[in-house]
């Protein structure tokens, strides 16, 4: 396959997933307004931070508020990680490789742009058309996920494709629990209210996981929330289940067999994975959340960046230097 | 619906004969339409439309920065050519393309037909399309045109005339395919009846005539289609011929030169190309040799080409027939290197560096077209009746400053095809563009792409001008005795 469409197949992944954990945060963020006292800068100032977008915030719109950080996370062509712009490069990506991907999937992510762009021009939105487009874009993007899987082979494109989904939804996982567990957790006087229910169960849900963390652990404990979102096993959008999916895609590219690696890539992605499986959440905490999830963020980028020198651009003439890979990663 | 009030006013009708008595070929095509119930063909026509959207058989608009693509209009009425009709067409193509060949290989090597003085050395050295870079190549097995899309216009004398001749990268070839497609579902009991001529192996012929002229002991060869990317107007047919021929769609990004072949890079490594089915002109193919602001290329692909290591179709240099200047010339070339008479002839044409000529030219601009000899798509020109007199002096004044630039043409009325309007038929002016293949042998794809000017009155037939296309079917027989006559 052309390394450019394994690129392509990768942002594609991450641009469609990218946009899907947006509408996440946001839509349980609208939510959860309704139910707390706390407001504006508070409020919706996690959110640029989670996205990784706080420095060019303030320097467009200054102090975050509601409708700022909405219109900057949604739809500003502007922000390259708004659900706009991932939206149009997921789309622009399909469209250089259409011999690659199904009709199907390029039908499914054509309307799915057209529905955004469409509300992209509609400024100023009340509140139930918000939380509408937020469900709408969670669904489609389940719906361009599950055609993806029905309809193309899984061979390499899929592997490839299969590879960014994974690796943007461990990311956004590890980013908004580094932000929301420090603002959760210091409030020691809401310990037992209602408040405090509501606010975990706001963190659980921007990674879909509240039903699924009562399944498993019923009561509501910050170190349990932490663990399920760092290291279970089952659930989809921890940490280590994503890295256990995408190390599968990884090593079917090569055929390498686990416990081996035939790459750089496989050797990141391998330990990576391999830390989490041995690692305990006491340990985790005892050493720092954030530093354990500032250090696996890095790693993640340091994955891209293997992924693009041995996949991307192979054997060029000119070897790419550290700058040019990392420059790739804030795509 | 019925064709009752239909006009051909004063012109060459495909369909009707003066009168509107259809044409004998076209009536069982015409019977079909009459009886089919109201609305049902409209109904199609619509069907049709909108599945070419949701195929996504589009067309890009320049300069929308939200990528919209529309699609090429389409009309489902097909356009007749009675098979004793086709067969001189065919004949006609085989010979120019044979004659054009020749000039060009001529033309980069020994030029005796220069120094013969058939054709006049100072035309071809000041012609745009003549690249210095190309003198010496030899392409394989000596083809240089693999592919033409010559363009062919019929007057009110119902006689064919080559327009232009479209050697570099000929575009529409898709649309011929994809309207065959809707045709043979919307009429399939008159294309049965008729005995239509099939189109759909093109693809195949295709692949055959790229591994033909493939570098000797690639076996397989490994063929790519290069496209200058997602952004050109182009590039619906671009990835759906990739698609029909099996081969990987390329960017000039994905490939490179090493160790003195081409090679692509893929997740596996790099690996060898040998033939390049490119769709990008000359002069942006290698920042080396040619442009070197180019980004859609690949520097250093001259030098391997030169050498014989990578085929590329067509072939570099080929652009110096499509100057208008040089396609005057296309009758000498076939008297020169086949000793025949063109059986398909010229638009006359007058060139405006012969001193007798321009005179005349200038004489008669309010009859006359004019033509820049360096561009096309119906820019650079001026339609004489149609232009004022400010506009004709302003052609004046360049065509005496620079008479190597231009050359005019009589105003053609062009033949007629029904379309449909609403609930009724009107006639609009059509060309037509066969496809040739020169690889083994010459192949002229049975039909091709008929352009049609919707607008009313309009001449103009090219894509961005309001034009769409109609299916072409070429009869493989007359209609078999014993059919019903329609009177």
């Amino acid at each position: 396959m052309l390394s450019r469409l394994a690129d392509s197949l990768y942002w594609t992944g991450r641009y469609v997933e990218r946009a899907e954990n947006v509408a996440r945060f946001i839509g349980v963020n609208l939510n959860l307004i309704l139910d707390t006292p706390l407001n504006g800068h508070q409020q919706w100032q996690p959110l640029v931070v989670t996205t990784g977008d706080a420095q060019d915030f303030e320097r467009r719109y200054g102090e975050p508020a509601r409708d700022s950080v909405i219109q900057f996370l949604m739809f500003d062509a502007d922000n390259p990680n708004s659900i706009y712009s991932s939206l149009q490069k997921a789309r622009e990506n399909a469209r250089t490789m259409r011999e690659v991907i199904s009709s199907e999937m390029w039908e499914q992510l054509n309307s799915f742009y057209l529905m955004v762009q469409g509300m992209a021009h509609k400024p100023g939105a009340g509140l139930e058309t918000l939380e509408t487009f937020c469900r709408n874009v969670k669904m489609l993007s389940h719906l361009f996920s599950g055609v993806t899987d029905a309809t193309l082979s899984h061979g390499e494109a899929w592997h490839f494709f299969n590879i960014g989904r994974l690796v943007e939804r461990a990311d956004k996982t590890a980013r908004i629990l580094d932000v929301k567990y420090f603002i959760l957790l210091p409030k020691v006087e809401d310990v037992g209210t209602p408040y405090d229910d509501i606010l975990w169960t706001a963190l659980l849900k921007s990674a879909s996981a509240s039903e699924m963390y009562r399944k498993k652990h019923g009561r509501l404990q910050p170190v349990k929330v932490a663990e399920f979102l760092v290291l279970d096993r089952e659930f989809p959008r921890s940490m280590r289940h994503c890295l256990i999916q995408a190390e599968q895609s990884l090593r079917a590219l090569t055929g390498s067999a686990p416990g081996t690696y035939a790459n750089l890539a496989e050797q990141r992605l391998g330990r990576l994975k391999s830390d989490l499986e041995y690692a305990d959440i006491g340990g985790i905490i005892a050493a720092g959340l954030h530093e354990y999830l500032d250090a696996f963020e890095a790693k993640l980028n340091a994955l891209g960046d293997a992924l693009f020198t041995v996949y991307f651009l192979p054997q060029a003439p000119a070897a790419p230097g550290p700058d040019l890979a990392m420059e790739r990663m804030d795509q | 619906m019925n064709f009752e009030n239909y006009q051909t006013d004063s012109y060459y009708d495909e369909l009707f004969e003066i009168g509107g008595r259809p044409r004998t070929s076209a009536a069982p095509l015409i019977d079909r339409i009459k009886s089919m119930p109201a609305g049902d063909l409209t109904r199609q026509q619509k069907a049709a439309e909108s599945e070419f959207l949701q195929m996504g058989i589009t067309f890009t608009v320049y300069g929308n920065k939200d990528g919209t693509e529309k699609i090429f209009p389409f009309d489902i009425i097909p356009r007749i050519v009675p098979n004793p009709e086709w067969k001189v067409i065919e004949r006609g193509l085989i010979q120019r393309i044979q004659a054009l060949n020749l000039f060009i290989d001529d033309v980069y090597h020994d030029q005796l037909i220069l120094s013969d003085r058939a054709v006049p050395k100072e035309v071809v050295a000041s012609s745009f399309g003549f690249h210095e870079q190309c003198v010496g190549l030899n392409p394989g097995k000596r083809i240089w045109i693999h592919i033409t899309g010559t363009d062919l216009v019929r007057d009110k004398d119902g006689r064919y005339y080559v327009l232009e001749d479209n050697l570099r990268c000929p575009s529409g070839v898709s649309y011929v395919l994809e309207n065959r497609n809707v045709l043979k579902r919307t009429l399939p009991q008159a294309f049965q009846d008729m005995r239509v001529k099939p189109v759909d192996d093109y693809p195949h012929r295709l692949l055959d005539t790229l591994r033909y002229v493939a570098p000797v002991g690639a076996d397989p060869p490994k063929v790519v289609v290069l496209t200058p990317g997602p952004y050109n107007s182009a590039y619906f047919e671009h990835a759906f011929l990739a698609r029909q021929l099996g081969a990987q769609l390329v960017e000039g990004r994905d490939l490179a030169v090493v160790d003195g072949t081409v090679k692509m890079r893929t997740t596996k490594g790099l690996e060898r190309v040998d033939v390049i089915y490119r769709r990008v002109d000359d002069d942006f193919i290698d920042p080396n040799a040619f442009r070197p602001d180019s980004t859609l290329g690949v520097p250093g692909l001259m030098e391997v080409y030169r050498k014989g290591r990578v085929t590329l179709a067509n072939a570099l240099g080929t652009g110096i027939a499509d100057d208008k200047g040089i396609y005057a010339y296309v009758p000498h070339m076939i008297k020169y290197y086949l000793q025949q008479d063109p059986i398909l002839p010229n638009v006359p044409t007058y060139v405006c560096w012969e001193d007798a000529q321009r005179r005349h030219v200038l004489d008669n601009l309010d009859k006359l077209v004019v033509k820049a000899v360096n561009q096309a798509g119906g820019y650079g020109m001026l339609v004489g009746p149609h232009s004022s007199k400010a506009e004709q002096e302003r052609f004046a004044s360049m065509i005496e400053a620079n008479p190597r630039d231009y050359i005019a043409q009589p105003t053609l009325a062009l033949s007629r095809v029904p379309v449909i309007v609403e609930d009724h038929f009107e006639g609009r002016h059509v060309d037509l563009r066969p496809y040739i293949l020169y690889g083994r042998e010459v192949y002229v794809m049975p039909g091709g792409l008929t352009r049609v000017a919707l607008k009313k009155g309009s001449l103009v037939v090219n894509s961005s001008q309001g034009g769409g296309s109609k299916d072409t079917w070429v009869l493989d027989e007359p209609p078999m005795p014993g059919k019903k006559e329609t009177n």
